[in-house]
């Protein structure tokens, strides 16, 4: 049994990791019902931008992610004046396609500017099980992964507060709810977009702190977008709470998974299983755990 | 001056209904036929053959067969290269284990294969749309690879799970030259091509459309809507079964299940919605664009790097090309976000002026 | 907009025309074609690797004139270790000259499988440098592939025979657990087949535990291993798997001294990327030494980056830029040979055919070379296409690699019973008549 908690658990806290990814795609659909592919790239562009800062100018912590900020607001800003306005009223699946174009682009002008090479990002948190758990209970959990969690937790609880306090979070729910509502109340559509932009690149930062604290910080960072997917179909496009909630169900059910269902069919079915989960979960709720019920109209 | 329609009357319904109706098209159409298999194997080398143009007929086929769902049935999906996976791995197993069997037959066996798990995997169409069907086409994407591996019979239980196709043979003529595999590629893709032309302004066709442009009022008009989104998924998922396969027997020759991966089922997105949804034309213009231009700019970069004499670091040029590459989707989706297709179509009213516009 | 737009077809038209192959390189040199890689999840490592083998290169041309007064000449071609771009970029190196590439280094498993039929039909030598299909060392029935130095199968019994001296004895190894910690693909299907020989040979148990790709997320595959228990883990990964899996042992307490990984999985970039605390103690096969204490690399700094041919200075003495280094040697001495009976001018590549299966490099040649003891000696043969097959194992010290054992071979005649047997199922499949090639 205790086996089963710990997987149940490091599964959870694995989940909050997913979540972290999500939550940047949640924000731009939100607000722009972009499904914003770059995401990813995003992520590891971010994170390369800090490490490279760190290693090649040799700033401290808050001075490379402050420039690092910096740099993801210019790019949401610049993404929003160069890609997203002159694609207004296009279908959906033109700006998918767009924010594609974007995410090579970024990759590119990611291991341009800092090489492809692995950098090793050390935020002075060592992943190792907490001892005490270990040798009272046998149960592994990681310091690493409670932090983890802890900043996630305290990003939604920002986010949330931005959205529901803040005139710009006021605005940004606006124009969620409906584009041309919002903008025939006088709300300037395109700050808010350059604002959830930039606001998914301070997300993706963060995330990418996360991850590359993790695994190092390489091009395989943008792999973890795909990692998030699931947790989107399940959380809903649109929902912050979402994110979070799919991400952990995902992470616990696909470890679980993979623990318990693995061995009898061959292993390594992780790849799949939150897809094929999430796929039989929208079989019941199209819409995701928490995502807005769409009813269409002849 | 060239392409003009005025003069050309049409005094049956035969005629109204033709595919190429303005005869310039027609002439166009026989031309790039002729040219396609009499002069091209002739003059191309091999590299040509083997490393842009066979590549690009079969991709071509995968790219026709998605645009068949996302741009005429308007289903997104995100799993064409499983479905090729599974054209290919049934292909060679029908070969193996029934080795009478002619290429075609196998060829079109594998398409059908595909066809019948596309149907399955299009099931959830029914209650999901949208980006949620396209993400969870993606279960597709994972899951199939993955027991391709897994269950070794597929491979015939090669250690590695690599497949290495068996020659292709009709009536006794090997293809094996790359001009011949050329040639059979040509002619698969030409008569697949043509079947979708016809099938797309067939009553199926139109139904299609019209549940991509609002599928509850295409259920109001009386449309079965069950029918008619699973016979996309199956009709699509049989163009990139027999991609699949010439893709394992005509270019690759040996493929494993990873070859297959989320990359390539992009790639195929990209070719349509740069190519131009809901058009055959831009399935090909599409796939030509996303198969050459990675191509072209690698040649231009490296060789311009050269000219100019720039020492730059290896791998710059790589790095380079990509972001050139982002930035040109992205542009050509800025100018013209309807695909290349269209820029055709805007060309032709052009052409249909000149040299006189008003 | 209207001019944007004809300017645009105008372009996109010019694209499609123009895409045609460059013409030659410099006539009268011996033409090398690299697929490589630099960018992509496998960019950091193709980057040392082709790094390297450049370098030797220029080191030919710099400090020798080239071979015998032959001079090099190269095109690198990336890849982005894609399949489908590796046979474009093999068919446009492949044509750049008359004489044709020399000789191949695909550098990944899944181009290996794609050229293995093409590569002969064009006359050209493959070689799979620790890679590939590894039955290829038959080269009785692969007389163009030839995965020098050492093998997957000798790699993994060479594990094998390490985690036994580590242990006490082969005897010790009954009753032990070991698990294998695969990327789930071709690549890390190989090793299975003679583990799991191995394992009934030794009366130890194996576990396979396989990672789904890209393997940036194991906990459940390392709680697995911790409810286990094994004695050792054996890991056979790429790329961020690596990392990965070395961060996740630290996660759930798994000591690293009790890791040993293949020569793809026991680089700098994967023990730096997990950090050196993390990776502090693993083990991991190689098929050379790293380290810049080698008369080679001296003169590659002082001839090469000295006259700023270079490309990345961090990258010298690492695992992958010596072994990057020790490929192009291979593939120089390989046309050294060659002239030896064809003549001091460019090649092609059956005569470098000839070339690779009658290399004899002795301790002598590999000291007046500058290698030193940085990879084993090397004498292939047409039915043995390996060479070697020894193995040398490396431990992280939280610095850089060190030595952790000599040269040594794993179980020979197991590896060599299974090499004829996989050989000659494939010469049956594919009609082929097993016999040594003339000439």
């Amino acid at each position: 049994m205790g086996f089963f908690f710990e997987v149940l658990i490091g599964g959870l806290l694995a989940g909050v990791m997913y979540s972290l990814v999500a939550l940047g795609f949640v924000l731009i659909y939100k607000a722009s019902g972009v499904f914003n592919f770059a995401q990813g790239a995003m992520v590891f562009f971010a994170a390369l931008t800090f490490v490279g800062l760190r290693e090649h100018y040799a700033l401290g912590f808050w001075w490379a992610f402050a420039i690092a900020l910096a740099t993801m607001i210019a790019l949401g800003v610049l993404t929003e004046r160069i890609v997203l306005r002159p694609l207004v009223n296009q279908p959906q699946i033109t700006l998918f396609m767009a924010t594609i174009g974007l995410a090579f682009f970024i990759e590119g002008v990611a291991q341009l500017m800092w090489g492809a090479k692995v950098y090793p990002l050390d935020i002075g948190l060592k992943d190792e099980p907490i001892a005490a758990l270990l040798q009272e209970l046998d149960m592994v959990i990681s310091r690493f992964d409670l932090t983890a969690a802890l900043v996630a937790g305290v990003l939604v609880t920002v986010l949330a507060v931005f959205f529901q306090v803040t005139r710009v979070g006021r605005a940004l729910r606006a124009v969620a709810d409906d584009h041309q509502a919002a903008l025939s109340v006088g709300i300037p559509l395109k700050t808010i977009w350059a604002i959830v932009w930039s606001v998914a690149g301070f997300v993706a930062l963060v995330a990418g702190l996360m991850w590359g604290a993790r695994n190092g910080v390489q091009f395989a960072l943008t792999f973890v977008a795909l990692k998030a997917l699931p947790v989107l179909i399940l959380g809903g496009f649109d929902s912050v709470l979402g994110a979070i909630v799919g991400g952990l169900i995902i992470g616990a059910a696909e470890k679980l998974a993979e623990v318990y269902l693995g061995p009898v069919l061959g292993g390594g079915i992780e790849g799949w299983f939150a897809y094929v989960a999430a796929l039989l979960f929208l079989l019941v709720r199209p819409e995701g755990l928490f995502g807005e019920k769409h009813i269409d109209r002849v | 001056m060239f392409y003009r329609e005025a003069g050309q009357f049409k005094a049956s319904y035969a005629e109204d209904q033709a595919l190429f109706p303005i005869r310039q098209d027609r002439i166009g159409f026989i031309a790039l036929l002729v040219i396609a298999f009499a002069v091209v194997p002739g003059i191309a080398s091999d590299y040509w053959l083997t490393a842009i143009l066979i590549p690009f007929l079969i991709i071509s086929l995968a790219a026709l067969g998605l645009n068949i769902l996302t741009g005429y049935a308007g289903q997104l999906s995100l799993g064409s290269a499983a479905f090729m996976a599974v054209g290919a791995f049934a292909a060679y197993n029908i070969e193996l284990r029934l080795p009478w069997m002619p290429a075609l037959a196998s060829f079109a066996l594998g398409g059908l294969a595909a066809a019948l798990i596309g149907i399955a995997f299009g099931l959830p169409s029914l209650r999901i749309k949208g980006f949620y069907l396209a993400v969870a086409t993606l279960a597709a994407q994972f899951f199939i690879p993955w027991l391709l591996t897994k269950v070794g019979w597929f491979s015939n239980y090669s250690p590695s799970g690599v497949i290495t196709t068996q020659p292709v043979q009709i009536m006794g003529f090997v293809f094996d030259s790359p001009a011949r595999k050329y040639l059979l590629v040509l002619a698969i893709a030409v008569v697949l091509a043509l079947a979708a032309k016809n099938l797309v302004r067939s009553g199926i066709g139109r139904a299609w459309m019209a549940v991509r442009d609002m599928d509850v009022a295409a259920e109001v008009i009386g449309i079965p809507i069950v029918r008619t989104k699973l016979l996309a998924f199956a009709v699509s998922s049989f163009y990139c079964g027999v991609a699949g396969a010439l893709y394992a027997f005509a270019y690759l020759g040996s493929v494993d299940p990873d070859g297959f991966n989320l990359d390539l089922s992009f790639r195929i997105l990209f070719m349509i919605i740069i190519g131009g949804m809901g058009s055959i034309l831009g399935s090909f213009l599409g796939a030509a664009f996303i198969t050459l231009l990675p191509i072209f700019l690698d040649i231009l970069l490296t060789e311009g790097a050269l000219a100019f004499n720039l020492n730059l670091e290896a791998g710059v040029t790589s790095m380079a090309q990509l972001v050139v590459f982002g930035a040109l989707i992205i542009f050509f989706l800025i100018v013209e976000p309807h695909g290349l297709a269209r820029l055709w179509q805007i060309a032709k009213e052009k052409l249909r002026l000149w040299p006189f516009p008003y | 907009m209207k001019a944007w737009k004809t300017l645009m077809l105008a372009l996109a038209a010019a694209a499609v025309m123009t895409a045609a192959p460059v013409p030659a390189q410099a006539p009268g040199t011996q033409f090398i074609g690299i697929l490589g890689y630099r960018v992509g999840p496998y960019g950091p490592n193709g980057a040392a690797f082709f790094t390297g083998f450049i370098d030797y290169l220029n080191l030919v041309n710099e400090r020798d004139g080239g071979i015998n007064g032959v001079k090099l000449s190269w095109e690198e071609c990336e890849t982005e270790y894609n399949n489908t771009k590796g046979l474009e970029c093999y068919e446009r190196v492949k044509t750049r000259v008359a004489s044709g590439p020399t000789a191949i280094h695909p550098m990944s498993t899944g181009i290996t499988y794609s050229l293995l039929d093409k590569a002969p039909a064009d006359r050209i030598p493959l070689i799979t440098l620790g890679y590939g299909r590894t039955d290829a060392v038959d080269g009785r029935v692969f007389p163009w592939v030839f995965p020098l130095l050492s093998n997957y199968w000798s790699c993994a019994t060479g594990i094998v025979k390490f985690i036994a001296e580590k242990e006490g004895g082969e005897s010790a190894l009954k009753g032990k657990k070991i698990v294998l910690l695969y990327h789930d693909s071709p690549y890390g299907k190989e090793p299975q087949p003679i583990l799991e020989a191995e394992a009934k040979k030794h009366g130890f148990e194996l576990k396979l535990v396989p990672v789904p790709h890209p393997g940036n997320e194991q906990q459940s595959q390392w709680l697995q291993i911790r409810q286990y228990r094994p004695d050792w883990v054996i890991l056979w990964g790429w790329g961020v798997m690596n990392a990965t899996a070395l961060k996740t042992a630290q996660k759930v307490g798994f000591p690293r001294e009790k890791m040993v990984g293949n020569w793809w999985s026991g680089s700098e970039i994967d023990t730096e990327a997990a950090g050196s605390d993390a990776s502090r103690g693993y083990y991991a096969a190689s098929l050379n030494l790293a380290g810049k204490d080698f008369p080679v690399v001296k003169d590659i700094e002082k001839l090469v980056y000295g006259k700023g041919k270079g490309g990345d200075r961090k990258l010298i003495g690492t695992v992958l830029w010596n072994r990057g280094v020790a490929a192009a040697m291979i593939t120089v001495e390989a046309v050294r040979t060659a002239q030896g009976k064809y003549g001091k001018k460019p090649l092609t590549g059956e005569q470098v055919r000839w070339g690779i299966e009658n290399l004899d490099i002795d301790q002598r040649q590999l000291d007046k070379l500058g290698f030193g003891a940085m990879i084993p000696t090397l004498k292939v043969s047409c039915t043995d296409h390996e060479g070697s097959g020894l193995v040398r194992f490396q431990q992280w010290d939280g610095k850089q690699w060190v030595p952790a054992s000599d040269w040594m071979s794993g179980d020979r005649s197991l590896v060599r019973k299974m090499v004829e047997e996989s050989a000659a199922q494939y010469a049956k499949e594919k009609g082929i008549k097993p016999a040594c090639m003339k000439g």
